[in-house]
């Protein structure tokens, strides 16, 4: 008897082997299986990709926090002395780190090659952009009550035509952003009610074909727990398969979308590139669908099995 | 041939009654009374039949053993267990010591001749290796050893009828009850299911078999159970030759 298996080493197996059962029952209709999760799959795909996108945006703001920059907008008169002597007073203020001149010439440059206004530039004779000074606080004063500040002791410089601070919209995209996460939340909340839904009738389907099945195996002594392992397991796989189907999508689209994204991110010099899903990401997501569907099986077994009674 | 093993059970006073019935009566829903004030009871190793007409209670009889329902009013006891007080979670364990064979099979359509008989011993928790061996004891004693990998489909009817009762001993149950196991078969096929369940009277198995086929019952000179609109109507015991 030294060679027996323990009742750990049966547990383990049956389980394994009920989860590969129920995988090749699945297997045996595949156009039904891959049907019902890619239903899921699409449902699942619209919350994780959105969020997908949400955090590659979080990602480009949370670059834009650190250095806040001013923007001041040069009079058109400014003389190219006048415009040295003030950018060497600035850079001597404590306040400021750095200062970027874009000359009026380099910003028609730059708006020639992105605008696509090049030709609409060439009728009007004179350059109508004016020149700007890029200034980047110190880490110190880049606060946004700091910059504040700045900004206001920066509107006063004579030369000035106006002086804008970049926290500003990036404030306002934070206050976005954070509206969006929480749509994203809602739909992934209801439409995981939907994946919910989906595999609990489609496990109660499987439980009436199944009935007379059910009630054989009863007669002859099956637990409850034997009887409702099989559906959980379908449950887990129809929620995995959803889950990969998912991720497929997701990453399919971000790949069709990540082209002209690029080219939108260059329009601002951006050295940014999107993100697809990163291994944790697809983890929780597979893990999370998984979940799922084993909670769908589990609504539909307490419901049902219990009902089927043997005669 | 059989005291050896009965014998440690005889000399226990409360194995000396496998199945007891006492006044037990079964009310359905509609107010029909499917057992009336019904009581006998059966030592462990017996055999008898249950005959009566259809509706006469045999098939209510036995689905009282299996819990397949529970008796209105009277005490039913197996193998020393008032099944009166049996809990819900409990009965799978119960089942597993009552062998079901049915006029109709039941067998699992999609799963192979194997796989059907193995199925008490994987509910109830048995290692591969033990499941292999038993089954194969199972199918040799119904001889069906080479059929293990058919469909129950491609069996005929005596070969699936075989199957069951392979089935219902797998995991030596104490107690195998049958409800109508010859009523699809022909009279030769029948009796050939009748002496393999003398077989399994022979090593100790409690056997009770319902069945309206007077001429077959007679022939097997066993107990007689006889039932008529719900009420126990005659219990003649045959001398064991």
């Amino acid at each position: 008897m030294a060679r027996q298996p323990s009742r750990l080493h049966i547990w383990f197996f049956r389980h394994l082997q009920v989860a590969l059962a129920s995988l090749g029952r699945l297997s045996r209709s595949p156009v039904a299986t891959l049907m019902t999760s890619t239903v899921l799959g699409i449902a699942v795909s619209l919350p994780a990709g959105m969020w997908v996108m949400l955090d590659n945006v979080k990602q480009i703001s949370g670059s834009w926090d650190g250095g806040a920059s001013i923007s001041m907008f040069l009079k058109n008169e400014t003389s190219d002395t006048q415009i040295e002597v003030l950018i060497n007073r600035l850079v001597k203020m404590p306040e400021i780190d750095s200062v970027d001149l874009i000359t009026r010439d380099d910003a028609l440059i730059e708006f020639q090659q992105f605008s696509g206004f090049g030709k609409a530039l060439e009728v009007i004779q004179e350059n109508p952009l004016p020149a700007v000074l890029v200034i980047s606080p110190t880490p110190d004063h880049s606060s946004p009550e700091k910059s504040e500040l700045l900004l206001t002791k920066l509107n006063q410089e004579s030369h000035a035509d106006f002086a804008q601070l970049d926290l500003e919209w990036v404030r306002r995209f934070h206050a976005i952003t954070d509206i969006a996460i929480r749509a994203v939340i809602v739909l992934a909340t209801l439409l995981s009610l939907a994946v919910l839904l989906i595999i609990g009738n489609t496990i109660r389907l499987e439980i009436q074909n199944r009935q007379a099945e059910i009630e054989i195996t009863k007669l002859i002594g099956a637990t409850n727990a034997f009887i409702r392992r099989p559906f959980l397991y379908s449950g887990f796989w129809y929620g995995l398969l959803g889950g990969l189907i998912a991720w497929l999508l997701v990453t399919v689209s971000l790949w069709l979308l990540s082209g002209p994204i690029e080219k939108l991110t260059g329009l601002y010099q951006s050295e940014f590139s999107l993100d697809i899903l990163g291994l944790s990401t697809t983890v929780t997501l597979l893990l999370g669908t998984a979940f799922l569907g084993l909670a769908g099986a589990w609504l539909a077994v307490s419901r049902h099995l219990s009902a089927i009674e043997p005669e | 041939m059989i005291s050896g093993r009965l014998m440690p059970m005889i000399s226990l006073p409360l194995c000396l009654i496998m199945i007891r019935f006492d006044n037990v009566t079964k009310r359905y829903a509609g107010g029909h009374e499917g057992l009336s004030n019904v009581s006998f009871h059966m030592e462990p190793g017996e055999m008898a039949f249950l005959t009566g007409h259809s509706g006469a209670g045999k098939s209510t009889l036995l689905k009282l053993i299996g819990l397949l329902e529970h008796s209105t009013r009277g005490q039913v006891m197996v193998d020393g267990r008032n099944l009166g007080k049996v809990s819900s979670s409990q009965i799978p364990y119960h089942r597993r010591k009552i062998g079901m064979i049915f006029q109709d099979h039941r067998l699992l359509p999609d799963r192979t001749v194997f796989d059907n008989v193995a199925l008490p011993l994987i509910v109830s928790g048995a290692s591969r290796s033990e499941i292999g061996r038993r089954v194969r004891a199972a199918l040799d004693k119904v001889n069906l050893l080479n059929r293990e990998k058919a469909f129950p489909v491609t069996l005929s009817g005596g070969e699936q009828q075989r199957v069951g009762i392979a089935r219902a001993v797998v995991s030596k149950p104490p107690v195998v009850v049958a409800d109508e196991p010859t009523g699809n078969l022909d009279p030769e096929l029948s009796e050939e299911i009748m002496n393999l369940f003398q077989q399994f009277n022979q090593v100790g198995v409690t056997l009770l078999i319902a069945s309206h086929d007077i001429s077959l019952v007679t022939k097997m000179r066993q107990r007689v159970i006889t039932l008529n609109a719900g009420q126990l109507v005659a219990d003649t015991h045959h001398p064991v030759n």
